[in-house]
């Protein structure tokens, strides 16, 4: 039963951390660029839903769309004014540009608030369910819902709207896209903007599991990797099953061996996936 | 002919300014043109795998934590002198490397999956060795401190000037070998694998070996950084030596100076190093968190913006050394 009660939690943890992945699953998926600033970005979403959560108490659930519609518009206006400039250039100098715009997101959220930790209270923070024994945070199972609306969102947007088909059809004929005369750059800014509003859902939900801090940032990018990669990149559902699969593979070897090793199984999963099915587990081939 | 000739004699002003410049600056200058050499000399060492065969490692903190850990721990388990440790350092990041590139090129991961496994082989060792406890785990492992009356070569034990011109003869060592390598048949292999990888292997050329060869020397030079880098600090703990902070470090300087050339990396180094230095300087009359990065970051966009193939192809042209190629 503990080992269930474990479980769970991961699961719903791994929840928020596919929604996460999710974007940088769509971000490369399309226009075929690493965000190597995902991290920060989600920081700077927790961040704006801390500030909002201290200036007017608002719960950063409710918050959410407007985290989700602030980063949407950073990352339109960063893929327009900066990244679409180097798209077709090689890997190494898009690394160096979202390095630094990683870094100056960091380094502005320092400025702004200090390298201490903050968090936000919450009512129901201790409160739980218990469903046949199991016993449920309330806010892992609200942070999870959160999330799975969000893929959910996602999902139905890339299947049943016209720029969702675009954005599809970009992603599989850049050139066959441009012929039919689709605007494929303000496809790519709209696609890049999805990416950082996942990452704007997933910090306000993250902000309800842990404390907020500038350098946490780069741990949640490589998370992400891990995630898409072992899911696919480019595949949604195995953003979410990366996710998933994560959250639980943490909680789990954070309670058997030793939380300081949770990332270290993690990270021997993705050495595994990437040798054995480098596409990722519900990825195309390659 | 003509900038064959200015090239040879620019690099001999170099060499003799960098060898001269101790004996007139002040002892805080010194430690830093030792970061900037520490950074020169990683960044060269990382050009050949990423600049010269084209594959992109984002992981290089592991072979300078192999160099580092396997020379000190040798010398303080054991006594030997760290030019022992610093071969044996080499051995194992050399084989290390060349089994992370042989696992990857065989199962054909590449390009950005490839640097992400980089980095994940990178992680999973920093974290076993948070947890091995035989080299101190995370409490760290620690050099006794030089007595520094005289400067000992063998047990490199001694004064930061000693660490400078070991660092510099490395460098302009690693420059040698780099200007040798790409000019005989395998850099030109290197250059066609990575210009089109198809392409050089239509031609017939065993693009899994040189590949995997780039990354071997890659990591060897790297791990001979390492070594330098353990007993200059005198202490060793996984999550800096191994950080993938350091990893990212390695990679902007040559980036920043010209990915693939000879001296972009040194130009590099230099560029980010008092970059990094001023702004601590600077900064530091505000006392705000946060200033010295921001300005760090400006600067990265600004040069990759500007200058997106690197600082040394424009200056090269600049000061009119650039030859009809590279």
């Amino acid at each position: 039963m503990l080992y269930l009660n474990i479980i769970v939690a991961g699961l719903l943890t791994g929840a928020v951390y596919g929604l996460m992945a999710l974007g940088l699953s769509v971000i490369f998926g399309v226009i075929r660029v690493v965000n190597f600033a995902h991290g920060e970005m989600m920081v700077l979403a927790m961040y704006a839903a801390y500030v909002a959560n201290r200036k007017t108490g608002i719960d950063p659930l409710l918050f959410l769309p407007a985290a989700t519609l602030l980063l949407f518009l950073l990352g339109y206006a960063l893929q327009r004014g900066l990244i679409n400039r180097y798209i077709a250039r090689p890997d190494h100098e898009q690394f160096l540009l979202l390095l630094a715009i990683g870094t100056i997101i960091t380094a502005s959220l320092l400025m702004g608030f200090g390298p201490d930790a903050r968090n936000v209270q919450l009512q129901y923070a201790y409160d739980s369910y218990e469903i046949a024994g199991v016993l449920l945070d309330k806010v892992r199972v609200l942070a999870a819902a959160g999330a799975l609306i969000g893929v959910a969102a996602l999902t139905l947007f890339f299947r049943f709207t016209r720029t969702g088909k675009a954005i599809r059809a970009c992603a599989d004929n850049q050139v066959g896209a441009q012929v039919v005369g689709l605007d494929v750059k303000r496809l790519y800014a709209i696609t890049f903007g999805l990416g950082a509003a996942c990452v704007g859902a997933a910090g306000s939900l993250l902000l309800l599991l842990i404390d907020v801090q500038p350098y946490i940032a780069p741990d949640y990018t490589l998370l992400g990797f891990i995630i898409v990669i072992l899911g696919g990149l480019g595949s949604m559902s195995g953003a979410l099953l990366g996710g998933l699969l994560v959250g639980v593979s943490e909680a789990l070897s954070g309670f058997i061996i030793e939380p300081s090793f949770k990332s270290a199984l993690s990270f021997a999963l993705l050495i595994l996936v990437l040798l054995v099915r480098p596409q990722g587990l519900l990825g195309r081939g390659a | 002919m003509r900038e064959t000739r200015r090239r040879a004699v620019a690099l001999a002003l170099f060499a003799v300014v960098m060898a001269l410049l101790p004996l007139f600056v002040s002892t805080y200058v010194v430690s830093v043109l030792i970061v900037v050499l520490f950074a020169a000399y990683f960044g060269q060492a990382w050009n050949i795998v990423t600049g010269f065969a084209g594959q992109l490692s984002l992981g290089h903190a592991l072979y300078v934590g192999l160099g580092a850990y396997a020379s000190a721990v040798l010398f303080v388990r054991f006594g030997l002198p760290p030019w022992l440790g610093m071969i044996a350092g080499m051995a194992i990041a050399a084989l290390v490397g060349s089994l992370i590139a042989a696992l990857s090129f065989r199962f054909s991961v590449t390009g950005v999956y490839f640097a992400l496994l980089t980095i994940a082989f990178n992680e999973f060792t920093r974290i076993l060795f948070d947890h091995f406890g035989w080299v101190g785990a995370t409490s760290g492992l620690f050099l006794p401190v030089a007595n520094r009356i005289r400067d000992d070569l063998l047990m490199l034990r001694g004064s930061p000037l000693m660490f400078y011109y070991c660092l510099l003869a490395l460098s302009l060592g690693a420059l040698g070998l780099s200007h040798f390598l790409l000019r005989r048949r395998i850099g030109y292999y290197w250059q066609a694998i990575r210009e089109d990888q198809e392409a050089a292997e239509a031609l017939g050329i065993d693009v899994f070996r040189y590949k995997v060869a780039a990354m071997a020397l890659s990591a060897a030079m790297t791990a001979v950084g390492g070594a330098f880098l353990a007993f200059y600090d005198n202490n060793l703990y996984p999550d800096t030596v191994f950080a993938i902070g350091r990893s990212v470090e390695i990679i902007t300087a040559p980036i920043i100076g010209g990915l693939g050339t000879l001296f972009g990396p040194i130009l590099g180094a230099f560029v980010l190093t008092t970059l990094g230095e001023a702004m601590t300087q600077v900064s530091s009359g505000f006392a705000i968190d946060g200033l010295k990065q921001w300005c760090y970051g400006a600067a990265l966009l600004l040069i990759v913006a500007l200058q997106p193939a690197g600082l040394w192809p424009w200056l090269e042209r600049r000061l009119g050394l650039a030859a009809g190629r590279r």
